[in-house]
């Protein structure tokens, strides 16, 4: 039964880590971002790059590849994003837009390949991290063999989602970003620079997903398109949980998690997929805002 | 070698040519090409795999035109992009047999997208050459089939399994669609022929790579081997699932009947090492025709790293065999072509292949192979000879009762 629950938290743990990420940027900024996925494979090209050409370890490419998304993120905020708040719609629009403009730059190696110039490690093959022997195989936990790289994944997971909490709750900065939730008029009214945090929390759920990317390239193929059925994993658990609610988000990715895994066990997993669709459906039927949401005034 | 090879086959061309002088006088469409078709994702999630195999082709007509062409004439490969995508598939071959005339083409790597395309072939009476090992339960006059059926892959798989290897309770495990499930069915028949069981038949949704559940069913469930027929890139998921879960390949190995080289690249050599894969070729074969053939596609690729596998390899050889049956016919015509077709045999980087003259598939030698710790396999069985084809094994087709005849499907016998 533990290794049960523990597939469950292990799902889990990787859908949260997908959607932490989502549920600041459209949970807190209304942007719909279908890039996000997108940030993902950035994150994992990451990996593979920095093993290739820096010689780098797969820990190592955990800050750079939350560098490389955040900065990635913040010009796409002041480039795209900056100019379509409030406007949901548009925001799904050309974020999808953004999305295939990163993978093709992959898959062509940012233009390169029309010149004859091959990048080790891009292009739209299927690229290959090794996991470090540390995370390979299995660490005995409570009597019972748990997969190692699993254990890992769910550790970084809590890790970030402590930082996330620490951040929203424990700082100013926090404070600054839910008020823009609640109401961004009035907390520019209350001068914050909207703009500015708006920048800065966008680059931060970019930053995540790279950060989850680095952690999905160990036991998925690395390869351009990956991000497009990730980001709808994410979406599920952002509006289930409730848009704007790290708490939902938590709870959400827990309880499809761990819906997907017993239901998988006990019958098999193509069941498992639809009956979470099915407890995502009935979620929204029965509470549209998501199991937990803000109470407006 | 090479060299040798080389003259050898412009020789044959030069004289084939002479004896089909007269064959290409009388072609009313008479011009300086030879125009065949290339149907291939260029685009989309299967592009990956699919321009590889156009890449193949290509290597093989630049040979065939740098050693004097088809009937003296140079032949031009027209490329189309299915774009991942059947209806696109549909379209692209609409266009390339109506608008270009074309009716050789090389192309399609999925079951789905060769379905897509095969109502267009019959009507028009084209010729579709498809390389991809696949479920069989088909029997179109109107493709040549040079890819792997399962006899030619579970039929020396699961006795050497069961008889060899001494496992008997056996976990199969497939993506969710046609072809692990026709595989699967063999799989079974073959297991009570050979006097072993299988404990169970799973599936994982088509692209998933999830595997955590599944692995850990496949440990819970007493068996001592699992037959994988996944597909794609979730193979590399569960390779990885499965020995960090850590199960050993000595404990319970894997023997897949699609992973190849290609994926075990992908997922890294070590999750695989031990592991076996039934297919009729590797790229571990150790010949001058298959050194000549790997070096030669890692320069048309220009990736010095680039793997060979089975349908890469078909790909390649399938354009030599049109090639002997043009020449043999004297005309492009495809009734004549395909009379032709029946009995080409070709010197293919993994071995002579032949072409049976009954259902139109190869006849192939299936090996197995165990996956080493370098990424390349090590054959540790090769069938003794070429094994005939049989597209309806699943359904009780033997040597002796065929099925798919030159007369097409017997259907009063399914």
């Amino acid at each position: 039964m533990v290794e049960v629950l523990f597939i469950g938290l292990s799902l889990s743990s990787i859908l949260l880590l997908i959607a932490l990420g989502l549920a600041i940027t459209y949970g807190a900024m209304g942007v719909i971002n279908m890039a996000h996925g997108d940030m993902v494979m950035i994150g994992a090209y990451v990996t593979v790059m920095s093993k290739i050409w820096l010689d780098l370890s797969f820990f190592a490419a955990i800050p750079i590849a939350f560098i490389v998304t955040a900065l990635i993120g913040l010009v796409i905020e002041r480039l795209v994003v900056r100019r379509l708040y409030n406007r949901l719609l548009d925001t799904l629009l050309a974020t999808w837009g953004i999305s295939i403009l990163l993978q093709q730059s992959i898959r062509l190696e940012f233009g390169l390949s029309f010149f004859g110039i091959n990048i080790e490690g891009l292009g739209p093959g299927l690229q290959n991290v090794s996991v470090p022997s540390v995370l390979q195989g299995t660490v005995h936990v409570a009597g019972t063999d748990l997969n190692a790289y699993r254990v890992f994944i769910i550790a970084v997971t809590a890790v970030l989602t402590l930082v996330t909490w620490a951040i929203l709750y424990r700082t100013s900065f926090g404070v600054q970003v839910r008020a823009i939730i609640r109401n961004p008029q009035m907390a520019a009214a209350c001068g914050i620079d909207v703009k500015r945090v708006n920048a800065l929390t966008f680059a931060f759920g970019s930053g995540l997903a790279g950060v989850a990317g680095v952690m999905m390239s160990g036991f998925k193929t690395v390869f351009p398109d990956m991000g497009s059925t990730l980001v709808v994993d994410g979406f599920l658990v952002v509006v289930t949980g409730g848009v704007g609610s790290i708490y939902g988000t938590i709870l959400a990715s827990g309880l499809l998690g761990e819906i997907n895994a017993l239901v998988a066990l006990f019958s098999n997993d193509i069941i498992a997929r639809a009956v979470v669709f099915a407890v995502v459906i009935a979620v929204i039927v029965l509470r549209p805002k998501g199991l937990f949401s803000f109470k407006g005034r | 070698m090479i060299v040798n090879r080389r003259d050898l086959l412009k020789t044959a061309a030069a004289s084939s040519v002479l004896l089909a002088a007269p064959g290409i006088i009388g072609r009313a469409y008479a011009s300086d090409t030879i125009k065949v078709g290339a149907l291939y994702s260029q685009t989309g999630g299967l592009s990956v795999v699919e321009k590889l195999l156009a890449s193949a082709v290509q290597l093989a007509v630049d040979e065939i035109n740098a050693d004097g062409g088809v009937l003296g004439q140079q032949v031009e490969v027209v490329v189309e992009d299915g774009a991942s995508d059947p209806k696109t598939f549909n379209e692209k071959a609409s266009k390339l047999i109506l608008r270009d005339r074309i009716s050789n083409i090389f192309g399609c790597h999925t079951s789905a997208s060769r379905k897509a395309v095969l109502p267009i072939f019959e009507r028009r009476n084209a010729m579709l050459y498809y390389q991809t090992h696949y479920e069989g339960f088909e029997c179109s006059r109107n493709v040549l089939y040079t890819g792997a059926v399962p006899n030619q892959q579970l039929g020396n798989l699961i006795p050497w399994l069961v008889n060899t290897h001494g496992r008997k309770k056996i976990f199969i495990v497939g993506s969710n669609y046609v072809y692990p499930k026709e595989m699967a069915k063999v799989t079974k028949k073959l297991l009570a022929d050979n006097g072993a069981e299988w404990v169970a038949d799973e599936y994982l949704e088509l692209g998933h790579s999830e595997w955590a559940a599944m692995v850990k069913k496949i440990k819970d469930s007493g068996c001592d081997a699992v037959v994988s027929n996944v597909v794609g890139d979730s193979i590399i998921a569960f390779y990885r699932e499965f020995k960090n879960q850590g199960i050993t390949q000595e404990d319970i190995p894997i023997c897949a009947t699609v992973t190849g080289e290609i994926e075990i690249q992908a997922m890294g050599a070590e999750f695989a090492a031990g592991s076996y894969t039934s297919v009729p070729y590797f790229q571990s074969i150790d010949t001058d025709a298959n050194r000549a053939f790997i070096e030669n596609f890692r320069k048309k690729v220009n990736d010095p790293n680039v793997v060979t596998y089975h349908s890469l390899e078909a790909a390649y050889f399938q354009v030599f065999i049109w090639k002997q049956a043009v020449e043999a016919a004297g005309t492009l015509d495809i009734d004549a072509v395909r009379e032709k077709l029946g009995g080409q045999s070709y010197d293919a980087p993994g071995g002579t292949v032949t072409i049976d003259g009954d259902n139109l598939h190869a006849a192939l030698t299936p090996r197995i192979g165990q996956w080493q710790e370098d990424g390349q396999s090590k054959i540790i069985v090769a069938s003794d000879g070429n094994i005939k084809p049989l597209p309806y094994s699943a359904y009780g087709e033997t040597a002796d009762n065929l099925f798919c005849t030159s007369q097409g499907l017997l259907r009063d016998k399914l």
